[in-house]
């Protein structure tokens, strides 16, 4: 792990912490222990962070701390023995709508990979996967790390709206996207589930470090969840 | 109530912004220029963090149903209340029924208007601040359109005091034209060569016609890469300054998104966003290189002009 753990400034008011240099679980985790060990402690001047794959950017007041009292704080951290899997964190369920007009890149997916549209649902549905990062746009859970026979490249151009629920698949990583907005993972399905409530605290469904286990579903199932709401 | 007889190029309603929402993809929006809108609040006896509008380069025609202190800070964007010229950053007195309008642009890119009693939508996560993106907050979701009918909190006890008052000018972050703006490098600086780093801290890079509130990207000598491997998306400070494979550096503000994968070479100090805010296209940037403390001093000296005028405007009363 060339260079990390390590922390560098993100300007004046920030710092980021790289916990390593590539896409793993047990990088992630200890992303996840730093995020939720600083609010439990709610440390004074410590503003809020942007977990992500393997580090966290950590906004600080610069009327409180200077650069170097906030890193030797999350210094401290990173001489500490990890956790790992001791957090428990929970397994959510996405019911998910396959192929068809909601996940119009279903076949290409299938076809990529030399194998079935039946096939890539079962491998889909068949793991719980850890959602790395909440981000690119509200609400949106990156998640990871996909089966091998069903990863599949992003587009070469983006769509430009892609709709609320949509189910994709990007590289190794499968992801929701929880409002309409651009996109450019390949879309293998939809979710009835409303992944992001402004009338919710919370808003987002998924936070980093959470688990999803996604099952197949009809139409009459997708939108029977959809008016129950 | 704030009646829109015209919405102006681009006009949204803007506080200091939603911050405690990025680790859930939501984004902080709020004032481009934050002591602009700051300066202006004090100026009408609103906190500093009440609601505004942010008016870029052509301003509104806005008619007040009530009398309403009101102060224009930021951008010099001409403003007339009914028809007579009036000064920024300086409270003024509009009458029940008046209507304020704006003519050419003087300077600047963004002015604010603050009113006494603040525009009070309902707020979302605790701001309300229009998010473009996330389409809610400010007034739905949105800029404001022709007979948008604004609402106004009450005025506090003693808005009638300021009027005639202005925010003293030595007081303001040094605005010019093709402003050199301090960055502290990093947290990426390492995948680019000394010389990519060079032409960044010593050669101009124009503000091109694809920036808004996202970002600004830059057009000059393209900054080159000694680390091809990828980065591995993380997370973004206010002011991120990332450079695509092309090399041209793009400046990302308020209204980017939460996280990126680009490499970031440097971030914008706090204390240098209002000459950044009020910079237009066609203009141009220079960059130079601080540390955290330094950044941190210039920060906590410019935001403390604030607290200073708060308590000179106070023993005035």
């Amino acid at each position: 792990m060339e260079g990390a753990p390590r922390i560098r400034p993100a300007g004046d008011r920030a710092l980021l912490m790289e916990f390593g240099t590539e896409i793993n679980p047990e990088i992630n985790l200890r992303v996840q222990e730093f995020s939720r060990m600083t609010h439990a402690h709610k440390i004074p001047g410590i503003g809020e962070m942007i977990p992500s794959y393997c580090s966290i950017l950590v906004y600080y007041d610069p009327f409180l701390l200077s650069f170097a009292e906030t890193s030797a704080w999350a210094g401290q951290f990173l001489s500490s023995e990890p956790l790992l899997n001791q957090i428990s964190a929970p397994v959510k369920e996405v019911p998910v709508l396959y192929g068809g007009e909601y996940g119009p890149d279903l076949s290409f997916v299938a076809r990529h990979n030399q194998t079935s549209e039946e096939e890539v649902i079962r491998l889909h549905t068949g793991q719980d996967y850890l959602v790395y990062v909440v981000g690119f746009s509200p609400g949106f859970a990156a998640m990871g790390i996909v089966p091998p026979e069903i990863q599949a490249p992003r587009l070469s151009s983006p769509r430009t709206k892609v709709p609320a629920g949509s189910v994709g698949i990007g590289g190794l990583q499968t992801g929701i996207y929880a409002v309409e907005s651009p996109g450019g993972w390949q879309l293998i399905g939809r979710t009835p589930l409303k992944l992001f409530d402004l009338q919710k605290n919370p808003p987002s469904f998924f936070q980093a470090g959470d688990y999803a286990r996604f099952y197949p579903i009809d139409e009459k199932e997708y939108r029977r969840i959809q008016e129950s709401g | 109530m704030i009646e829109v007889i015209k919405p102006g190029l681009f006009t949204t309603i803007q506080d200091l912004g939603r911050w405690g929402y990025q680790s859930y993809g939501v984004g902080i929006a709020g004032a481009l220029d934050p002591f602009a809108l700051s300066a202006a609040n004090l100026l009408v006896g609103n906190p500093e963090g009440a609601a505004g509008l942010e008016i870029t380069i052509q301003g509104p025609a806005l008619k007040f149903h009530r009398e309403t202190a009101l102060a224009i800070s930021g951008a010099d964007l001409n403003p007339r209340l009914d028809g007579q010229s009036i000064p920024n950053w300086t409270c003024v007195l509009a009458p029940s029924a008046s209507t304020l309008s704006f003519k050419a642009r003087k300077g600047g890119v963004r002015a604010y208007l603050a009113v006494s009693g603040g525009i009070d939508v309902p707020p979302v996560m605790e701001s309300r601040s229009t998010y473009l993106l996330g389409k809610f907050g400010g007034f739905a979701g949105r800029a404001i359109k022709a007979q948008d009918l604004l609402p106004v909190g009450d005025p506090p006890a003693n808005y009638l005091k300021g009027v005639g008052r202005s925010f003293p000018e030595g007081f303001l972050p040094p605005y010019r034209k093709n402003p050199t703006v301090r960055v502290v490098l990093g947290p990426f600086d390492e995948f680019f060569c000394s010389e990519g780093i060079r032409a960044f801290l010593s050669t101009p890079y124009t503000i091109t016609a694809q920036s808004d509130r996202m970002g600004y990207r830059l057009q000059g000598v393209p900054i080159t890469r000694q680390k091809k491997e990828e980065l591995i998306t993380c997370g973004l400070a206010n002011g991120t300054i990332q450079v695509p494979p092309n090399g041209q550096p793009i400046l990302l503000l308020v209204d980017r998104q939460t996280i990126a994968g680009y490499p970031v070479i440097a971030t914008l100090i706090h204390a240098d966003l209002p000459l950044v805010a009020q910079s237009a296209p066609g203009d141009e940037l220079r960059f130079s290189a601080v540390s955290p403390d330094e950044g941190r001093e210039a920060y906590i000296r410019l935001w403390s002009n604030l607290t200073k005028y708060k308590q000179s405007a106070f023993s005035l009363r």
